[in-house]
């Protein structure tokens, strides 16, 4: 909220954040704890298209297929190796580079807006059809077969680094996430204030300009790229331990879609506003499947229509604006 | 900066075609060290595609760009950027959403580690008269403010070669009579390539003043030469 | 031969479902720069409507052919003048919007028809071509989306209702000045183009079950074969979907669908890159 200098509004969140990571697991049970967990990765994987959307000015239409590559790259390697700490570098290695050579397929094509989403979004759909299709029992990489629509069942989960025989139990899995989530929070403010960061920010501002004061913006959209894609991979490996199961589904219109309205509930333009739409929808979601009445998926696409014919600017902006006016008076 | 009179922009027939239409047709241009020179002309004549086609903006249909007789044709904005070139173009083209400050800091920071480039700001700020609007926003600026940031942002870091497009648009007279002095002190630094139309503003400063007419240069010679020819009236004018 | 003849007009009928499937969105896109990503659940319900009519006992052509444009039509009237309106010029705002519309109407549809599989079976029977079994609708489906195609293109060059609609999308002010009104150009293009959209899913309804989600199939290949196409309506969609339809085909005649739609959406990919604005973005600038 505007009026609050930056570094009280770091501290507020720093202090919440650390109370619900030290705090939860005393208050509540382990099942609870499970679902929470769920939320703090739909949290960092809003994160990381809100950032590259908010911040690079890149709106991919298909940051699900990173998300995907996390989740099953962890699963295949998991069953290949066996130790997880590996694995779970991998998956967020592999996202990354993916994301890199895509990225700079098509910024050094100078290509944007809407043929930059159709592609994205065609790539993420390739991903998702390819893996479908995977049912046979001859897609194997190394000892893991890729199950097609099935998907990949009971891998071995993430596990203290070094030792296979102690696997992360529920709380450890929560302490992970949510450690995760505030670190790449503030990694991410961090990387803004830096140089980089500025730089970004400019291309979105203005990239004739940038270009102009000599900046390759190829190069920095493909860095914000890359840094999407490795932190929506880490949500898929979180995502992959969380259920102990990878369908490609992960790689789904859906999930990219959902990722988009998370972004754009929450708002565009900040950090906060990704992870509080992710959470507010993801809560939403749940309470609306437990009854009947009323579809699902009717009510989110209203929310979406409502969200951008009357908060144009998402929830956290405008009750940014809302406060500071208040404020004045 | 290298003997007087050596060539350091060059182009040999640059061509640049839209679709049907020849807008730059076949231009020699020769441009020396420490000039000053203005391309004028009716609108429709091609020097903003020219222009263009100077910054990298557009890439030519046909021939060359030569910078310091490095061919550059076609080369991206940046490569320019990053060979000593300053750009300011026809629309004012700045970070809107970011304050004063933070513009000007972009325009150093590629020069200049961070702490230095910091400091440099602060200096640049202080030079182009920028410093009581710093924390501004840049696009809440008036007209005539945001080209003054413009153009400190395009000479902030010293380019040996700068090229301005239209500075004077939506300037006020006094705004007119600052920016001539800040041309004419720039100019000892830097050989200067501006596209104009005000006239006056180009006698104020004017060098030598090439005319483009239809794509191609009508002539080329001192401002109070081209001035009183009666082909760059009647081109104006009509007869 | 005859594996020839088969070959060729499955490739029609790939072009002219494609052709089909994205007339629509290309009618909205090309002429109003709207990307409707409901295109798909207008296509959907298109293909519910007909299914409707046809139980209640209407015959099968007039419930594919009137029925379904219809009532797709009337709903893209409410659509434009409820949402698309506040939001042109605003790309992105649009596809969001749309997105949220889609979302929406898959889920009203799942409320009043559930999720069971619906449909209805083709009215034409198939023929033999030598000692293969080809369909019959797939011929109407290929004269379908030609008729379609020439219908548009003659509309939009021949007709003064087609030259007012150019004229408005290439320059509202001037179009207003001359006492068209482009509002209402908008909105009567974006129902057309509904419509259309409804067209399509009644003509393709027999082909397969159809449920809630299923535009959902249909979007993402509309989508991507309108963008490929570029600006053009006719010369863009035709060409994009000759090229898909082509490309899905053969790679499906010689393995599996799945491969085929891959196939295709690789050659979107590599087509995007090579062509940024599309086939005809580049190359067709002032046709239509």
């Amino acid at each position: 909220m505007t009026g609050m200098s930056e570094r009280n509004r770091h501290l507020i969140v720093l202090g919440i954040g650390l109370i619900l990571l030290f705090g939860l697991p005393w208050v509540v049970d382990v099942v609870t704890l499970l679902e929470l967990t769920i939320y703090i990765v739909y949290a960092l994987f809003a994160l990381s298209l809100g950032f590259i959307w908010g911040h690079g000015g890149i709106l991919c239409f298909g940051q699900a297929a990173f998300f995907g590559l996390g989740a099953y790259t962890y699963a295949v390697a998991a069953i290949n190796v066996g130790e997880s700490s590996g694995p779970f570098l991998l998956a967020i290695l592999l996202p990354a580079a993916f994301a890199a050579l895509l990225g700079a397929m098509m910024f050094y094509g100078r290509l944007s807006d809407v043929y930059l989403g159709v592609i994205t979004l065609v790539v993420a759909l390739i991903l998702f059809k390819f893996v479908n299709s995977t049912a046979n029992e001859t897609y194997v990489i190394g000892q893991a077969r890729l199950g097609g629509f099935n998907g990949i069942p009971g891998f071995p989960t993430l596990n203290w680094p070094g030792d296979p025989s102690a696997p992360l139990m529920p709380d450890e899995m929560f302490y992970l996430a949510m450690g995760l989530l505030i670190a790449v929070y503030f990694g991410l403010h961090g990387l803004l204030r830096s140089r980089f960061g500025r730089i970004v920010v400019a291309i979105r501002e203005n990239e004739l300009r940038a270009e102009l004061l000599g900046y390759d913006v190829r190069l920095y959209k493909t860095a914000v790229f890359a840094i999407g894609g490795g932190i929506a991979g880490l949500a898929g490996v979180l995502f992959a331990n969380w259920g102990n199961f990878v369908s490609p589904g992960v790689f789904g219109l859906a999930q990219s879609a959902t990722a988009i309205i998370w972004v754009i509930v929450g708002g565009l333009g900040t950090l906060i506003g990704p992870i509080v739409g992710a959470v507010l929808i993801q809560f939403l979601t749940t309470q609306l499947g437990q009854q009947s009445v009323v579809n699902n998926a009717f009510v989110l696409g209203l929310i979406l229509v409502l969200v951008v014919l009357l908060l144009p600017k998402g929830l956290m902006p405008t009750l940014g604006q809302l406060f500071s006016r208040g404020r004045r008076k | 900066m290298s003997a007087r009179g050596e060539v350091v922009l060059e182009t040999r027939g640059l061509t640049m075609r839209f679709g049907g239409v020849v807008a730059v047709d076949q231009v020699d241009f020769t441009l020396r060290d420490g000039e000053l020179r203005c391309l004028i002309g009716p609108n429709g004549a091609g020097k903003s595609t020219f222009f263009k086609c100077l910054t990298g903006q557009l890439k030519p249909s046909a021939g060359d760009v030569l910078v310091r007789e490095r061919p550059m044709t076609g080369a991206e904005p940046c490569r320019m950027a990053q060979a000593g070139i300053g750009v300011k173009t026809q629309t004012p083209s700045v970070f809107n959403g970011l304050t004063v400050r933070e513009n000007l800091f972009l325009a150093l920071a590629r020069h200049h580690a961070g702490r230095i480039a910091d400091a440099r700001t602060d200096e640049a700020l202080e030079r182009y008269g920028l410093a009581d609007l710093r924390h501004r926003r840049v696009g809440e600026l008036a007209h005539g403010q945001r080209q003054r940031v413009e153009i400190a942002m395009v000479v902030a870091a010293e380019p040996w070669l700068v090229l301005l497009d239209e500075p004077a648009a939506g300037m006020t007279h006094e705004e007119v009579d600052a920016l001539a002095a800040l041309i004419r002190d720039i100019n000892r630094r830097s050989t200067m390539i501006i596209v104009e139309h005000d006239m006056q503003f180009i006698r104020m400063i004017g060098d030598r003043v090439t005319v483009f007419h239809q794509g191609a240069i009508l002539i080329e010679d001192h401002v109070d030469t081209v001035l009183d020819d009666a082909r760059v009236r009647e081109v104006y004018l009509g007869s | 031969m005859d594996f020839a003849v088969v070959v060729i007009v499955e490739i029609l009928y790939a072009v002219a479902s494609l052709a089909l499937i994205s007339a629509g969105l290309a009618v909205v896109f090309g002429m109003m720069r709207v990307i409707n990503l409901a295109h798909g659940e207008f296509l959907m319900l298109g293909g519910y409507s007909a299914i409707v009519a046809v139980k209640a006992g209407i015959n099968i052509y007039v419930a594919m052919l009137v029925v379904a444009p219809l009532v797709v039509g009337i709903l893209g009237l409410i659509v434009e003048r409820l949402v698309i309106r506040f939001l042109y010029g605003r790309m992105l705002d649009t596809m969001l919007a749309t997105w949220g519309l889609s979302l929406l109407l898959t889920g009203l549809v799942t409320m009043i028809f559930g999720n069971t599989t619906t449909g209805i079976s083709t009215p034409i029977s198939g023929y033999r071509v030598g000692a293969y079994q080809l369909s019959g609708y797939n011929l109407f489906i290929i004269v379908a989306g030609v008729l379609v195609m020439a219908g548009i293109l003659l509309t939009l060059r021949y007709t003064r209702v087609g030259l007012i609609a150019r004229g408005a999308m290439q320059s509202p002010d001037m179009a207003s000045g001359l006492g068209h009104n482009p509002q209402r150009i908008y909105m009567i293009t974006f129902t057309v183009g509904a419509a259309l959209s409804g067209l399509a899913g009644g003509i393709l309804a027999p082909l397969t079950g159809l449920t809630p989600t299923t535009g959902g199939l249909y979007v993402a290949k509309a989508f991507i074969t309108v963008i490929s196409g570029g600006a053009a309506v006719v010369a863009g969609t035709l060409s994009s979907a000759s090229l898909f339809g082509t490309i899905t085909q053969v790679v499906t005649l010689s393995s599996t669908p799945v491969w085929g739609d891959v196939a295709m959406l690789i050659a979107a990919v590599i087509l995007l890159r090579l062509l940024p604005q599309g086939i005809t973005g580049r190359f067709f600038r002032r046709q239509v």
